[in-house]
Formats: structure tokens, C-alpha cells, sequence
């Protein structure tokens, strides 16, 4: 996928490459449409390092994978399949590498979503629906996240701490493993989904890069979390520097 | 349950951050990421940028001020001013804006709100309306080209139709009241707010922190926008959030943003 004309030049800064030789590498997918700048510049405040990702090649180097992403489904699985992309996610989470997606990202892991029909990556059972009875749609602002279980990733934030939101779709798990998976909930007119966590699969629907200062911990606890998962794989895939736990323990 | 949300408004020019009253005799409030990160810290939902010269020497300009400041206050940007087309729409995301703001293009082409959700989704398209009260009718004219040009369009009517098209929320300014102090026109917020389901977002007059409450109890906005009082500290965004919040209004906690 090529950029398109009239990107800004330091926005490509990071296409492809790890720079440094510390912290965890995160690479994050482009597919085109939004802002990554606040994805990146927030995970590398909180001590990771950025690769953006515009095809498969920028995984091999990778510790954790990132998918944020806004819009609509379907396009967003055109990109990604043009990209060469499909695959190789499906693969990072088949194999129990660190993912975390954002927003779309986490609606992209159920099987398909109503807004268009898409079928999507299928990683966990369920679709994403329009959000019921919700005054104003789309839900735009900042809004409780309520955990219905404990997770590293919200270690030192208040429980029912604000997030900042931007969506009208939400992942519904279905059946047991789905259920399962469901970490919080926030409410605007019926409740929703706002966070899920399998095994090492994290997703939210809020944006933690433009959730203040609880949002960066919440990246930090994810950097931290996927760093201890990176570890415990061994040495056939071990972060580099990230506290000096390579080789694992 | 969502938070109503106040958002400090930046309106810059030639790379500087000004404010004038009923859209002229603009005065110099400041460096744009600057003020941005003190509003940040200060608990500011949400940050608006609007690039009150939108000409095309000022663009370069504008990207990096988008992106220096997505670098340092990590909260929603809206970035809005002289945006004609999808490919300048993704220009300004990829600088790291949230969401485009599209004002005098979308009403010379209403098309183009359509073609900008369909590209990134409603929920980065929003419409911006300059609403002049219509003198001894309850109406109101859309005005473009930053006040200088009066459309013949009801706002009202266009709100809607802005809508339909995509819009995922809309940025509602009285240009009567713009810089005035004299209160949002809550009967404009009103009229729109009755028709429109998507996030309204109230803008010109504010003076102080009882207008925010009445923005959003009377005129049913759900967030509140304002630049002259929040950029001469007569107000605080936290004094504004106490008083929504003891007028019963949810609002998030001001807390500061370690960046």
C-alpha cells in the first residue's frame, strides 16, 4: 500500500524499522486511514519501541502487535487483505504472541460485524453490533469502564475510571469462550463490551492513546504484561532489553 | 454513563493561537502545542484546532502544530479549517487529528461529508456550522468563509442534511455571540439538538461557567466549547466541571496528564 500524497513527513518516521536496542518492540498495523502518531507516540512514552506495519515482514522483528484502527469494517478487511496482512495476524495470535487491539481492532477479532457484513479475523465467537438504545450515536466522549474481572492491564487505575470513546459498533461475544472473555463493560443506553482478554489476546474499544494519563498506564501495564508473556516463551522468541528478561526465567 | 465534555478551542493563525470577537479584530493568545498541553493538564476532554486562515501557505504550518501537539497531550484532537477534500482529510489524521472538522467546502459541496465518512467513518467527520440569527424570526442563516458570506441556508435544515450525509457530530456556533460573552444561544442548540442524534457541540458566547451548564441542560448539548475565557484564565476548566457537576451533569475528574 503506498502513501498516499500529502502525508506528513515525521508521520512515516517509524515505517518498518525498530530503532534502538531497548524496550519492547510493538509493531503497530497501517491500513490507511487513521491517526497513528498518538498509538505510537504513547507506546513510546511508556518505554516501547514502534514499527509501523504496512505489510508482514515488520512482524518477524516484533514482540507485541498492535491493531488500532477506526471506520468501518469491510474496507478496513480490504486493506488488511491487500496488505498481505490477514494471514500473519492470524498467525501472531494463533501462536500466543502479545496482541492488543484498539477500537475497530477489537471488533476485527469477532467473526463478522452488522455494520456492513463483513467477515472479520474470527479470532473470538461473536459479531460487532450497533450499540442499543444509545442516545447519541455515535458514542463520542469520555465514559466508565466497568471491570467485571481483574487484568494486569488496568494495575493502579480506580475501577469505573473514564476512557475516551469514539465508536457506534461493539464486539457481542457469544457462547461460553466468548463469554468468558469479557473483561469490562461500559454503559450508553444498554450496556456494552469495552474490554476483552483470552489468553494473550487483549482488546478495548476506548482509546487508551487519547485517555489521559490512565490511558498511558494502561499502555504501560500492556508493555509490561506483554513483555512478561514475550519471556515466558522462551528463547526461540525473546524480547530485547524490556527489564533484561530475555531468555526468559 | 458518557461525560459531557468541555473542550478549550484553539483557533490559530500563521502558526499562533488567536481570538477575536464576532470572527475579527483577532489578538495573540499564544503558541498552539503550548496552550494545548496546559489545557490537557488542566483536564480538558477534548482540544479543537481551527485554522482561521486556511490558506494553503498556512497548511504546512497547521500539520506540524497538529502533530507537535499529538505528540505532547494525549487527549482527541478535532482539527478544522480550509479541509475541501478526502485526500486533505487523511493528510490532517495522519498528522495525528482525531477527528476533521469540514465547514465552507461541505456547504459548497455537501458531497464531500459523505465522501469523508465513507473514506474514515462518521465518527471523524464533523460538520461545523456559523449560525447567524436571522433578525426577528426564530431562525437562523448559515454563514461561510469564516462569517464573511451569508448562504441563504437554514441551519436548522442543514444540520439535518449534514446528518444524513455522515456527519458523526456537529460543531454549533452562534456567530452573534462569538467572542461576546454573552452566552451560548441556547435556542439554536435547541433547535438542532431536537433533530439530530449525533453529539451537538456547543460553541460562541461563553462567559462563564453557568452558560456551560445552560449549553447542555437548555440547549442539550453534549459538550461545550470555549477559547477567549479558558486562554485569559478568567475561567478554569476546572471551575466550569465543578459547576456542571453541581448542576447534576456527569463530568470527568480533572486530573492532570502525565505526558
Amino acid at each position: 500500500m503506498s502513501a498516499p500524497a500529502g502525508a506528513h513527513r515525521t508521520a512515516e518516521r517509524a515505517d518498518g524499522v525498530f530503532e534502538g536496542s531497548t524496550g519492547l518492540r510493538v509493531a503497530v498495523v497501517d491500513y490507511g486511514a487513521g491517526n497513528l502518531v498518538s498509538i505510537e507516540q504513547a507506546l513510546t512514552t511508556v518505554g516501547a519501541r514502534v514499527a509501523i506495519a504496512r505489510d508482514g515482514d515488520v512482524l518477524a522483528d516484533a514482540d507485541a502487535l498492535v491493531v488500532p484502527g477506526v471506520g468501518a469494517a469491510a474496507p478496513a478487511m480490504e486493506r488488511l487483505t491487500t496488505a498481505g496482512l490477514v494471514d500473519p495476524i492470524r498467525r501472531w495470535i494463533a501462536t500466543g504472541r502479545p496482541f492488543l487491539g484498539i477500537c475497530l481492532g477489537l471488533q476485527l477479532l469477532f467473526e463478522a460485524s452488522d455494520e456492513d457484513g463483513a467477515e472479520t479475523l474470527g479470532v473470538l465467537r461473536g459479531r460487532a453490533t450497533k450499540l442499543a438504545d444509545a442516545p447519541t450515536l455515535p458514542h463520542i466522549g469520555w465514559n466508565q469502564v466497568d471491570r467485571r474481572r481483574e487484568h494486569s492491564i488496568f494495575t493502579g487505575i480506580a475501577p469505573g475510571a473514564d476512557f475516551y470513546f469514539v465508536h457506534s459498533y461493539a464486539g457481542r461475544p457469544e457462547g461460553v469462550t466468548g463469554e468468558a472473555a469479557i473483561l469490562a463493560e461500559t454503559r450508553h443506553g444498554s450496556p456494552f463490551v469495552s474490554a476483552v482478554a483470552r489468553e494473550n489476546v487483549l482488546g478495548v474499544q476506548f482509546h487508551p492513546e487519547r485517555s489521559g494519563g490512565d490511558g498511558l498506564r494502561l499502555l504501560a501495564n500492556f508493555a509490561r504484561w506483554a513483555t512478561a508473556l514475550a519471556a515466558g516463551r522462551g528463547a526461540e522468541y525473546s524480547p530485547v532489553g524490556a527489564g533484561g528478561t530475555s531468555g526468559g526465567d | 454513563m458518557l461525560r459531557r465534555r468541555v473542550i478549550p478551542c484553539l483557533d490559530v493563525a500563521a502558526g499562533r493561537v488567536v481570538k477575536g470577537t464576532r470572527f475579527v479584530d483577532l489578538v495573540d493568545e499564544g503558541d498552539p502545542p503550548e496552550l494545548a498541553a496546559r489545557y490537557a493538564a488542566e483536564g480538558a476532554d477534548e482540544l479543537v484546532f481551527l485554522d482561521i486562515t486556511a490558506s494553503v501557505e498556512s497548511r504546512s504550518t497547521l500539520l506540524e502544530i497538529v502533530e507537535r501537539t499529538a505528540r505532547t497531550s494525549f487527549i482527541p484532537l478535532t482539527v478544522g479549517g480550509g479541509v475541501r477534500s478526502a485526500d486533505e482529510m487523511r493528510a490532517v489524521l495522519r498528522a495525528g487529528a482525531d477527528k476533521v472538522s469540514l465547514n465552507t467546502a461541505a456547504v459548497a459541496d455537501p458531497q464531500l461529508i459523505a465522501a469523508c465518512a465513507r473514506t474514515f467513518g462518521s465518527q471523524a467527520v464533523v460538520v461545523a456550522i456559523d449560525a447567524r440569527r436571522l433578525v426577528d424570526r426564530g431562525a437562523w442563516e448559515v454563514v461561510v468563509k469564516g462569517g464573511r458570506e451569508p448562504t441563504g441556508l437554514d441551519a436548522v435544515e442543514w444540520a439535518r442534511r449534514a446528518v444524513e450525509l455522515g456527519a458523526g457530530e456537529l460543531l454549533v456556533t452562534s456567530m452573534d455571540r462569538d467572542g461576546t460573552r454573552s452566552g451560548f444561544d441556547t435556542e439554536l442548540l435547541r433547535s438542532i439538538t431536537s433533530v439530530v442524534r449525533v453529539p451537538v457541540i456547543a460553541s460562541g458566547g461563553a462567559a462563564g461557567p453557568d452558560d456551560f451548564v445552560a449549553a447542555v441542560r437548555d440547549g442539550g448539548a453534549d459538550a461545550v466549547l470555549a477559547a477567549s475565557i479558558f486562554h485569559r484564565r478568567l475561567h478554569s476548566i476546572a471551575d466550569v466541571k465543578r459547576a456542571m457537576a453541581a448542576a447534576g451533569l456527569p463530568v470527568r475528574a480533572t486530573q492532570g496528564v502525565a505526558a
